[in-house]
């Protein structure tokens, strides 16, 4: 398993250079003297705007390689769209994420076949990932007034004009994997409107209690 | 490389082009900076250097490593001040290792990476049992029967693989 703990560690160094770059881009358009520390260590946990399949808590190792393919077969459209964004520096950071969340997307597929398709206790172990993280999908299709703002200032698309693709793309890999596409239901979470789950404050309370013990440290 | 027109390129530059040749890469010492391909140019700005860099990956934890030691290498050349510029588009991609990078890089016992099929019409290739991988050359007895053992390697742009014919592990620079 040293090669997986590996793989999902340089995935992770990834994600952290994306969340970065967008962070430092996003201190630097408020104009509020934000750096990308403050902002990834100092907001309120109403001011994370994230959907919330990424802040539940870790499972097992089906349930990683589950939500991570959901997570980056959509950050791979949500990049390759906002390649065309009206702001040239996000524009930048998009077209070299892209071919980051290519290999994510295509890592964590292989993984969702190969457990899906395995033994019996690993597609046991596939179907309850599937029940737990598939209805936290549904969030990331539901447009709302930051969709609408990005659509009309060309920053970037409404994030349900990624559906189809998301679904397609996500159907396949299931196919493969020989697991069923489970059944739409009317649970919609609200982590992207600032509104988490409850595990939210565990994971900020990890990430913030340095800097609210030690304000302005470094290291 | 971006090679700078002859007509507009000082001798300043010039000489900061030759001792940038010779900078390496902290994770793949084999390869200088401009082998790699993330110089993109070296211009002056008034009194300094100004060196233009782009990050292979987003979150390579080399990037402020290669700034400093480009600083300092132009620095004890005598060729400051100088400062560096980063610079995201356009994206660094392997098809920037030069020839030159590709041979050092065979040599050192890392596979070279083809060229980058990354445009967004490629279909996701679902890596099952069912899929066949592309061939990777071992970079010491050159077969062609070789397997790939993990996507990622001791660092994020490479990947683990073995030969089947002379049984040597080796590394393969991805394709990005």
């Amino acid at each position: 398993m040293l090669e997986e703990d590996i793989a999902l560690a340089n995935m992770a160094l990834d994600l952290v250079g994306q969340a970065r770059a967008v962070l430092s881009h996003a201190g630097a358009m408020e104009r509020a003297g934000h750096d990308e520390d403050q902002l990834a260590f100092l907001r309120e946990e109403r001011d994370y705007r994230n959907a919330t399949l990424v802040e539940l808590p870790r499972g097992d190792f089906a349930f990683t390689v589950l939500r991570n393919a959901m997570a980056a077969t959509f950050f791979r459209l949500l990049w390759a769209r906002l390649q065309a964004s009206s702001d040239a520096e996000l524009a930048a950071i998009a077209a070299k994420a892209v071919k980051e969340a290519r290999y994510h997307q295509q890592h964590a597929a292989d993984w969702v076949v190969r457990l899906g398709d395995g033994t019996a206790e690993s597609r046991r172990r596939m179907l309850a990932a599937l029940d737990t993280a598939w209805p936290y999908a549904a969030e990331f299709f539901a447009d709302d007034g930051v969709d609408e703002a990005a659509a009309a200032s060309g920053l970037g698309p409404r994030w349900s004009e990624l559906r189809g693709d998301w679904e397609s793309q996500m159907a396949e890999v299931l196919a493969e994997a020989d697991l069923p596409v489970p059944a739409a239901s009317k649970f919609l979470s609200s982590g992207k409107r600032g509104v988490h789950s409850e595990h939210m404050g565990y994971i900020l309370a990890e990430m913030q209690h340095l800097q609210r013990a030690y304000p302005g440290g470094v290291w | 490389m971006t090679a700078v027109p002859a007509e507009q390129a000082s001798a300043r530059v010039e000489r900061a082009w030759a001792v940038l040749a010779e900078v390496p890469d902290p994770e793949v010492p084999a390869l200088s900076v401009c082998d790699l391909g993330i110089v993109r140019d070296v211009r002056e700005c008034g009194d300094a250097l100004e060196v233009v860099l782009t990050p292979t990956y987003s979150g390579c934890p080399a990037t402020e490593v290669i700034e400093q030691s480009v600083l300092d290498a132009l620095a004890a050349a005598g060729l400051g001040p100088a400062r560096a510029t980063l610079q995201r588009a356009p994206a660094w991609t392997t098809d920037w290792i030069s020839a030159e990078g590709r041979r050092k890089l065979r040599e050192y016992g890392i596979a070279p990476p083809g060229a980058a099929a990354v445009g967004e019409g490629v279909p996701i290739h679902i890596v099952g049992r069912r899929a066949a991988a592309p061939v990777v050359p071992c970079p010491r007895c050159g077969s062609e029967r070789t397997e790939r053992l993990s996507a990622f390697g001791s660092t994020a742009c490479k990947s683990l693989y073995r030969c089947v014919a002379c049984r040597e592990p080796f590394e393969h620079f991805k394709p990005l």
